[in-house]
């Protein structure tokens, strides 16, 4: 652990935090300002991600931020991208129908399952506030 | 006072009329708290990454991490106390997208669990399934004819 | 019973508002009203499975209370008016199934409990037998579920959205009583201002409930001070400084006598309801409790009681449809 303590690259975490803040702030302005729903913002996020992502500028910020760039669902949209241009590359035209979910499928799956899960064991309560 | 009888003059009475959320506040906290889940994250993958995982892999067992997390904080009714407070701070890391899958799974299993939870799962998410999936159809395909990075296009 | 001037009908025989009884939820009994209620939930699901089986038990606890406490006994009620905001008005109809009333289910959104009295006392007054209930109810959860999110989504609600009323409201009408009486009905127009913001409802029904009370007052040739109380259902603290304000541009000075239900169920700061509260129980437990008893202890002898609601769904909304609004008004004086 002691290893791993000093090994870790704290100026990284900085990075991380701000721009995981930014792009947090922006949607914020946005709910704010514009009145768009909650699901509208994540498929603005999504799609913006995974433009940027096809457009290779996207994988700067990631290589800049880290997971301040890949936990946002713009890095959700670009991990979409970036899963199809690699199977493309690899499988041709049919790669454009498989990259995408191929690159995602740990994190659709996991949402489904633990959501599923989470149906089975808990059930919603009254909201205080 | 101004004239009303105009359904705009009225729209832009009720704006004036309403209060606005309290922006700079809502800012500060959606920064914040959206800020340390990336860093969470980033923790997940400096240690995944120090115990020789590949990146790829890495990345993928960060998204779980957050998820398991998220779907463990909204089972235990504590999610949307922590949206309330930061807004997008919660909604735009990947644990927004998975409370928007948990919460509507919780809500409708009152409606059973094929019916209610297995249909009910994608109201808030599945939009952003929908796009984004299509989107990345698009890249590829736009790829595919181009066989290289747009970007090198223009 | 006549009509008078455009929207009003004056009652030949008012008609006695003979009892009634309010169920509120945690929320609400943690509010600056709770000691006029007369049953205060712990628990929001009420020892039911869903929110809907909850707000259907509310509803037919309140029926039973007001006939418990009005000592008519069941068999004499001659009809009974409900609705409330669920799909087909199901929490109305599955609450009430047991009773063997004849139902005449409603919908007027959160005016419902207002269109239940006046539509009973009209029956009344034209002598369709002796006793008739207006019954009605909403729940926040069941609420929310419906026209907004699953309640454990994280989201935030703007300031001018309104907090939907857990509870149940219902009310005995005689045709023979000793008051408070109903004397006058004035039955709303559909005003809708082009407002399409669900999170701003106050605002959408604040004009057909300022056209509705000008007209009653019109009609019936009053000033608002004839009131010593002119109480709308749920315009929140936006729309009642909306009424204050238009109804001033139209010469009606109403700020003395007027409040409103959403207003006064909550208090704004310590319960974070942003701008109040709403739903068809918002009007229908205030007035149930609150309001009945200052009218039994003669503190208000005149109060004209205006609901309003919003008459959309989710998928009016979806479409970009503005949100139609109504208000019925009845005068209740002792």
């Amino acid at each position: 652990m002691g290893e791993f303590l000093s090994s870790i690259d704290y100026w990284m975490f900085l990075k991380a935090f701000i721009i995981g803040g930014i792009l947090c702030v922006i949607a914020q302005i946005l709910i704010d300002k514009t009145k768009l729903t909650p699901a509208r913002i994540l498929v603005l996020y999504v799609t913006t991600g995974a433009i940027l992502g096809g457009l290779g500028i996207y994988k700067y910020l990631v290589d800049f931020a880290g997971c301040g760039a890949t936990v946002p669902l713009t890095g959700f949209g670009n991990n979409l991208a970036k899963g199809v241009i690699e199977e493309v590359s690899k499988t041709g035209f049919l790669g454009a129908f498989i990259g995408g979910i191929k690159a995602s499928a740990g994190g659709i799956t996991a949402a489904i399952f633990f959501g599923y899960i989470a149906s089975l064991v808990s059930k919603p309560k009254m909201k205080k506030q | 006072m101004e004239n009303l009888n105009t359904n705009k003059d009225y729209q832009k009475y009720v704006n004036k009329k309403s209060p606005n959320s309290p922006i700079l506040k809502n800012c500060f906290n959606a920064f914040w708290v959206g800020g340390l889940i990336c860093v969470i994250g980033q923790i997940i993958y400096d240690y995944f990454i120090f115990r020789g995982f590949p990146q790829d892999l890495t990345n993928t067992i960060v998204s779980i991490s957050l998820i398991f997390l998220s779907a463990f904080l909204t089972a235990i009714n504590v999610f949307n106390k922590i949206g309330k407070f930061a807004g997008a701070g919660s909604l735009i890391p990947i644990t927004g997208f998975a409370n928007s899958i948990i919460s509507p799974a919780m809500e409708y299993k009152s409606e059973g669990y094929v019916m209610g939870v297995g249909a009910k799962m994608f109201t808030v998410a599945g939009p952003v399934l929908v796009y984004g999936i299509s989107a990345s159809v698009i890249v590829g395909l736009v790829y595919l004819l181009f066989n290289t990075q747009v970007i090198m296009l223009v | 019973m006549k009509k008078i001037g455009n929207q009003t009908f004056k009652l030949d025989n008012p008609v006695t508002i003979l009892e009634t009884a309010s169920i509120v939820g945690k929320k609400e009994s943690d509010g600056p009203l709770a000691k006029y209620f007369d049953v205060c939930l712990e628990d929001e699901f009420y020892g039911e499975k869903t929110w809907e089986k909850a707000e259907s038990k509310m509803i037919k606890t309140s029926i039973e209370t007001v006939l418990k406490k009005s000592k008519i006994p069941i068999s004499s009620i001659d009809f009974l008016f409900a609705g409330d905001l669920l799909n087909q008005c199901i929490s109305s109809s599955f609450g009430i199934r047991d009773f063997e009333i004849p139902f005449l289910g409603i919908f007027g959104a959160c005016s419902t409990f207002v269109e239940g009295l006046m539509l009973g006392s009209m029956l009344l007054d034209g002598g369709a037998g002796k006793f008739g209930i207006a019954a009605t109810s909403s729940h926040f959860c069941s609420a929310e579920k419906q026209f907004r999110f699953p309640l454990e989504l994280g989201n935030q609600r703007p300031p001018t959205a309104q907090w939907t009323v857990t509870g149940s409201a219902a009310a005995v009408l005689a045709k023979d009583g000793i008051g408070p009486y109903i004397t006058h009905v004035t039955p709303g127009k559909i005003v809708d201002k082009g407002i399409k913001d669900a999170n701003n409802m106050g605002s959408a029904m604040a004009p057909a409930a300022i056209s509705t009370i000008l007209t009653h007052l019109k009609d019936t040739g009053r000033k608002p001070t004839y009131y010593d109380a002119i109480i709308t259902g749920d315009l929140g603290h936006i729309g009642k400084s909306i009424v204050l304000d238009l109804s001033k541009t139209e010469g009606y000075q109403l700020s003395s006598v007027y409040n409103d239900c959403g207003v006064l169920m909550f208090d704004k700061e310590k319960q974070d309801t942003h701008s109040g509260g709403s739903g068809c129980a918002c009007c229908g437990t205030v007035f149930s409790g609150y309001f009945f008893n200052q009218l039994k202890e003669k503190k208000i002898k005149k109060m004209l009681l205006v609901a309003t609601g919003a008459l959309m769904n989710s998928t009016s909304s979806q479409q970009g449809e503005s949100i139609p609004g109504i208000a019925h008004a009845v005068s209740i004086e002792i």
